[in-house]
């Protein structure tokens, strides 16, 4: 793994070597019950995300003692620092890159769960290929991937990420399903109109594939609910919202949990599809800094959309979505790539990242959340 | 001549042409050719003179901002494409259900 290291950071290699030497730290797996239970590293206790606060004098008698958090690739476990210092734990660091740095050494590992006779069955297809196989396979069991948005861009992705048999799948919508939906929304059907999309959404992915845990927000994304909902452990957002200010929110928001989009947007016959990973590549911000004026921007409910177009940009944002997971191929990740669905042609520019960008450049500007709606010039009453 | 690709939301503007042809060396000169001919386009991706700040400009793919801008040369078979950001799905539908409301924003195309 290149990714730089930080102070409250130590590579697996010297993780490792600490645990192994004397005096060595009390290595703690912040991790979910799920992923614990696919592979684990061996001698670590167990101490999910959620349960610091309550349970860490119980799992380390010894605020003295040092301590090392892991997660799967070393966000979460950073993320918690602050509050095992807080509880009087100073002397923590976090394992860069997890669990899955620690796999890529070749490190030792043990598993509570193999992959069973039905999941071999069921992901025989990706067995086959060597870049995902039984390893890939179980990392996307345990992997966890938030959808904002239940709606075009949302259905496919969901279908497919959950028949790959991602472990663990978040859907933010507050809305219910109206009949102008059916046309491209294929989570939903006609039996289901009226009913909540994030509750349609839940039992088609979950009849689909019950490996699957499908976690629902019956909410809209506010700049009150986006830091509880984004720290529940998401590793991946796939951005299918249908407005801007929950783009810039999201954006935002991603870029300060260090969290990767997927994004996608259309519009009739075209579209948009690329990936946002917080300080390797650039920011939505930095592809477009300001959003049109309204008068600008229509919506699909007012142009219109062809009903297969967020089938193709949902797709490709479920293809970039296995692919992060996976950490196979190359993502798009400052690659915007066009489609033009009566021409039949893609396209594809570069996105740099801005250095004067106000959310990720070199001296960020705006720090907290800011009113989105009258960022994208919507009158108010 | 320079095939410039024009987004949908602009394509009212170029009276519903998705690649008219323009002549000029330079990306000003492009576009200035360009928008003589449909004005109402140089209302929508103009603003203060330059060019508006929601609108990208890309040239052999890349975004003439991280170039030399307007005075970014176009050679003869390039590609332009003018891109606007593209929301997805219905952005009046919170505009007037939740006003004042301060980061209550929708979700879900």
């Amino acid at each position: 793994m290149a990714t730089p290291v930080g102070t409250s950071e130590v590579r697996a290699e010297e993780a490792r070597e600490r645990l192994e030497g004397s005096d060595a730290p009390l290595l703690i797996d912040v991790r979910t019950d799920r992923e614990r239970r696919v592979a684990s590293i061996p001698g670590s206790v167990h101490l999910p995300m959620n349960e610091v606060g309550a349970r860490l004098a119980e799992v380390a008698p010894d605020p003295n003692r040092p301590i090392i958090t892991f997660c799967a690739t070393g966000a979460r476990s950073l993320r918690i620092l602050p509050t095992f210092a807080a509880l009087g734990y100073e002397d923590a660091v976090s394992m860069s890159g997890g669990i899955v740095a620690w796999q890529a050494l070749g490190y030792p590992t043990e598993s509570a769960t193999a992959l069973d006779e039905e999941k071999l069955a069921r992901y025989s297809r990706h067995l086959l290929i060597p870049e995902v196989g039984a390893e890939g396979q179980q990392r996307l069991l345990q992997t966890s991937i938030l959808l904002i948005g239940a709606g075009g861009l949302g259905s496919p992705a969901a279908l497919y990420l959950a028949a790959a048999g991602v472990g663990r799948i978040g859907i933010v919508d507050d809305d219910r399903v109206d009949a102008s939906n059916l046309q491209r929304q294929v989570l939903h059907s006609t039996e289901e109109l009226g009913e909540s999309k994030a509750e349609s959404a839940r039992r088609t992915l979950e009849d689909l594939n019950p490996d699957v845990t499908v976690v629902t927000y019956e909410e809209r994304l506010t700049s009150e609910n986006v830091d509880r909902i984004l720290s529940e452990g998401w590793e991946l957002v796939v951005d299918g919202a249908d407005n801007f200010p929950t783009r810039y929110l999201l954006n935002d928001a991603s870029v300060w949990h260090r969290i990767p989009v997927v994004h996608g947007s259309i519009y009739r016959f075209e579209g948009q599809v690329t990936v946002f990973k917080p300080f390797e590549g650039p920011c939505y911000r930095c592809l477009f800094p300001q959003p049109p004026p309204p008068e600008l921007a229509p919506s699909c409910a007012e142009g219109g959309v062809l009903g297969v177009l967020p089938g193709v940009i949902g797709s490709l944002q479920a293809n970039e979505a296995l692919k992060l997971s996976l950490e196979i191929g190359e993502p798009l990740i400052g690659r915007l790539m066009l489609f033009d669905a009566l021409a039949a042609r893609f396209d594809e520019v570069a996105v740099r990242r801005d250095p004067n960008c106000p959310v990720c450049g070199e001296h960020p500007t705006i720090t907290d959340y800011i009113d989105y709606v009258e960022f994208c010039g919507i009158p108010g009453s | 001549m320079t095939v410039v690709r024009i987004p949908p939301t602009l394509r009212e503007q170029t009276q519903g042409q998705a690649t008219p042809e323009a002549r000029g060396t330079n990306v000003r000169e492009l576009l200035d050719d360009l928008t003589s001919r449909f004005p109402a386009l140089r209302e929508r991706i103009y603003e203060d003179g330059g060019l508006a700040s929601f609108v990208n400009v890309y040239v052999g793919g890349e975004d003439v901002r991280t170039r030399e801008g307007l005075e970014t040369p176009v050679a003869e078979g390039d590609t332009v494409i003018l891109l606007p950001a593209m929301a997805g799905g219905r952005l009046a539908s919170f505009a007037g259900e939740r006003p004042g409301n301060r980061g209550d924003v929708g979700s879900g195309s």
